[in-house]
């Protein structure tokens, strides 16, 4: 068997490194409380979101970082970091998608974000940010009519201080982790969604967040609020630029569904991974929680990793609410030299609560892939259940697969299940596809495919088939 | 008569140790040989170095598949060419539906010939017919290959795909092993309809009882590695008469 063809596209490999040349409003690298306030400041901030982030920054500067993960990560300089980029803005700001700077329009062109007369023909309403400022919004009006709030965070701090005020933090208290805490202090943009009761969203959201600015971080930070009765689904993607050094990205997300309501959080990652002997590419620390706060309230997340030098996120889980559901469908791969310790956190609070998590991991090349889950059950949760499915694709013979389960049950009523495997793409099951005439490639996504057909098909449709598509990149040359 | 298949002198190794030496064999289009042979004989290597699996180290001879050389075709090239091999032991792949890998087969071969793809709805008409002949349920279509299938319908599969692929050599590697009565008239049903003046079929098998409903042209005995002895069918009976000792004493 020969491996040429699949050597030959290595090179091609990741197809969203350019650099798009735009005069930035970058800070300086550096943290304190003056960087702070100053970026408070340059978003307008009413004085409560100051005081928060000041306080959020100065617990931060308690924390330690937390090194439990199976991750070998380099020191980071949180002080040569730049924690605020944002394309120059004219004092005339843009205010519709024709006054968007054409270079940055070019650039969703190239990643293929549908903004513009495409979004709206695929049904997708786009939030992006770029660096850390939200760009544009798309098809405000027509959300604005069922009644739903879909606009940047700042836009949301602006119009909807009240809303923000009354939720931000409830889910990820700045006081959770090292990196969440960084985000508090900092974070410059991101998404804010808020669907009011009863209201099934008419249209997929999505957001495209792409790192552009040297040396910078990204901090974004979402919230999503289901009111009671209300169905919401969300798509996240995300990109970078291939740069040799390591880019820190801390992001946080909080989903709050009340009563009744439903949300579904999906997410394409494929941060630039770094290149094939590990140099470069994007930390990912990120802290991604959702609490079904209502009775019947339901959360999914599904997530395909196939980006990022490191990838530390553990989407999660608060079951709060009685009969209420909480889903993890996850696919991540390692190839090269990547690492991910990745997994979810169910926390059963109400009764007869129920999750399901499917984990894919695919370790390939070098890498290192773990699964981390916590499945906690507390006393009040009568009846509570979970199923937890956890499966290993190794491919060649220098990657790991591990998996790390955790089980709290502290009532006797609940029942725990769980099921683990780890296979190797067998040469059986290549050369069946050989005899039959298929490219080794093309087997190889094929096989890969079909193992993550659990979690790939939790995904929307058109999402479903970029996550096939960004599978084979991810994987070109692990095999042969 | 065109020689199809032209196997001279070959010997191969698979895990240091010889297992072919000197094997001579030609199958012309049209007709149909039985391999027989104890265990250990080297029936399923032969198998495997016709198809080219990796592992198998060619240590002398030739082998000719359509007047080209067949040893120098990657595994993939000589499944387009039409050479097929229905497998002993068919592999799960899970996940991948069972009419999406068959697809690609066909459409694998078709880009080779410079074709456009199957179309699809032409493509499931077509393969709705042929589970027909193989009794096979119509859900099998979309459950993971040969994941949770019995051995009958892993080997129902098999016959499924070769009848789908129309291939010019079908290499058929114990299809019989575990095989009720019933099944093994299905599947014998199967590989007779394939049969045609511009076909050939290698019959890899232990018993006698597969080719009652298969009727070969050729029957050989491979034994240590060669071919110890070849006749007609009557050979066949002789064999299930007086077993393999009597071959073995004469060679």
């Amino acid at each position: 068997m020969s491996s040429e063809p699949i050597d030959a596209l290595l090179g091609k490999s990741y197809r969203h490194g350019f650099v798009t040349d735009i005069d930035s409003d970058t800070l300086p690298p550096g943290l304190d409380e003056d960087v702070v306030r100053f970026i408070s400041r340059k978003k307008k901030e009413p004085e409560f979101m100051t005081e928060w982030r000041l306080k959020a920054y100065r617990h931060w500067l308690t924390m330690r970082e937390p090194h439990w993960a199976k991750l070998r990560v380099n020191p980071i300089d949180y002080q040569s970091i730049s924690y605020f980029s944002a394309p120059k803005r004219d004092p005339n700001a843009p205010k519709s998608l024709e006054e968007v700077d054409p270079k940055l329009l070019a650039t969703y062109e190239k990643l293929g974000v549908p903004l513009h007369e495409r979004a709206r023909l695929a049904g997708v309403a786009v939030d992006a940010v770029f660096d850390s400022v939200s760009v544009a919004t798309t098809f405000k009006e027509r959300l604005a009519e069922a009644g739903v709030i879909f606009c940047s965070f700042s836009d949301a701090v602006q119009n909807h201080p009240a809303l923000i005020e009354k939720y931000l933090g409830t889910v990820v208290p700045h006081t959770d982790n090292f990196f969440a805490g960084l985000n508090s202090a900092v974070f410059s943009d991101g998404s804010f969604v808020y669907v009011p009761p009863g209201v099934r969203c008419p249209m997929e959201l999505s957001t495209y967040f792409r790192i552009n600015a040297k040396n910078t971080g990204q901090f974004e930070r979402t919230l999503i609020i289901a009111a009671p009765g209300s169905h919401v689904s969300y798509l996240e993607g995300c990109t970078a630029p291939m740069r040799d050094e390591n880019q820190l990205h801390a992001a946080v997300v909080e989903l709050v569904a009340e009563d009744d309501a439903e949300i579904k959080y999906s997410t394409v990652q494929n941060w630039y991974p770094g290149d094939e002997n590990g140099v470069g590419g994007i930390y990912n620390f990120v802290t991604k929680r959702g609490e079904c706060r209502g009775r019947n309230s339901k959360i999914a997340w599904t997530q395909v990793e196939t980006g990022s030098a490191i990838t530390w996120k553990y989407p999660s889980c608060v079951l709060r609410g009685e009969n209420s559901v909480g889903e993890f469908y996850s696919v991540a791969t390692a190839n090269n030299y990547q690492q991910a310790d990745t997994g979810t956190k169910m926390i059963h609070i109400g009764a007869n609560t129920k999750s399901t998590i499917v984990s894919k991991g695919i370790s390939a090349g070098h890498g290192q892939n773990s699964y981390r889950g916590l499945v906690k059950i507390l006393p009040s949760a009568q009846g509570a259940r979970n199923f937890t499915q956890c499966d290993s694709l190794l491919m060649g013979s220098n990657c790991g697969a591990h998996t790390f389960p955790y089980i709290e049950t502290r009532n006797p009523s609940a029942t725990v299940e769980h099921e683990a495997s780890t296979s190797k793409i067998s040469e059986d099951q290549l050369f069946y596809c050989l005899q039959r005439g298929i490219e080794e490639e093309d087997a190889v996504n094929m096989i890969v495919n079909g193992f993550c057909k659990s979690v790939l098909k939790e995904l929307p449709m058109e999402f479903a088939v970029e996550a096939q598509n960004l599978l084979a990149v991810s994987l070109e040359g692990a095999v042969g | 008569m065109s020689a199809l298949l032209e196997i001279s002198n070959l010997s191969a190794k698979v895990g240091g140790k010889n297992v072919l030496h000197g094997l001579s064999l030609t199958v012309n289009a049209g007709e149909v040989h039985a391999i027989m042979g104890p265990n250990g004989s080297g029936k399923s290597t032969l198998s495997y170095v016709l198809a080219g699996r990796p592992g198998y180290e060619i240590t002398g001879g030739s082998v000719k598949f359509q007047g080209r050389d067949l040893l120098a075709m990657e595994p993939e090239e000589r499944a387009r060419a039409g050479m097929f091999l229905g497998f002993q032991y068919p592999v799960e792949i899970p996940g991948v539906n069972n009419v999406y890998l068959l697809k690609a087969a066909v459409n694998a071969k078709r880009k080779e010939l410079g074709q456009p793809e199957v179309d699809a709805y032409e493509f499931l008409q077509l393969v709705r017919g042929k589970m027909k002949l193989m009794q096979m349920d119509e859900s099998f279509l979309s459950r993971g290959v040969n994941e949770g299938f019995s051995g009958g319908e892993k080997k129902r599969n098999e016959i499924l795909q070769m009848l789908v692929l129309e291939p010019a050599l079908a290499v058929l590697d114990e299809t019989d092993s575990g095989l009720d009565i019933d099944a093994l008239k299905v599947v014998a049903k199967g590989v007779n309809s394939l049969r045609s003046a511009d076909r050939g079929v290698l019959l890899i098998t232990h018993y006698q009882r597969l080719l009652d409903h298969i009727v070969p042209d050729h029957v050989h005995v491979l034994a240590r590695g060669r071919i110890a002895r070849s006749g007609d069918k009557t050979l066949a009976h002789e064999l299930e008469k007086r077993g393999y000792d009597w071959v073995l004493e004469v060679a």
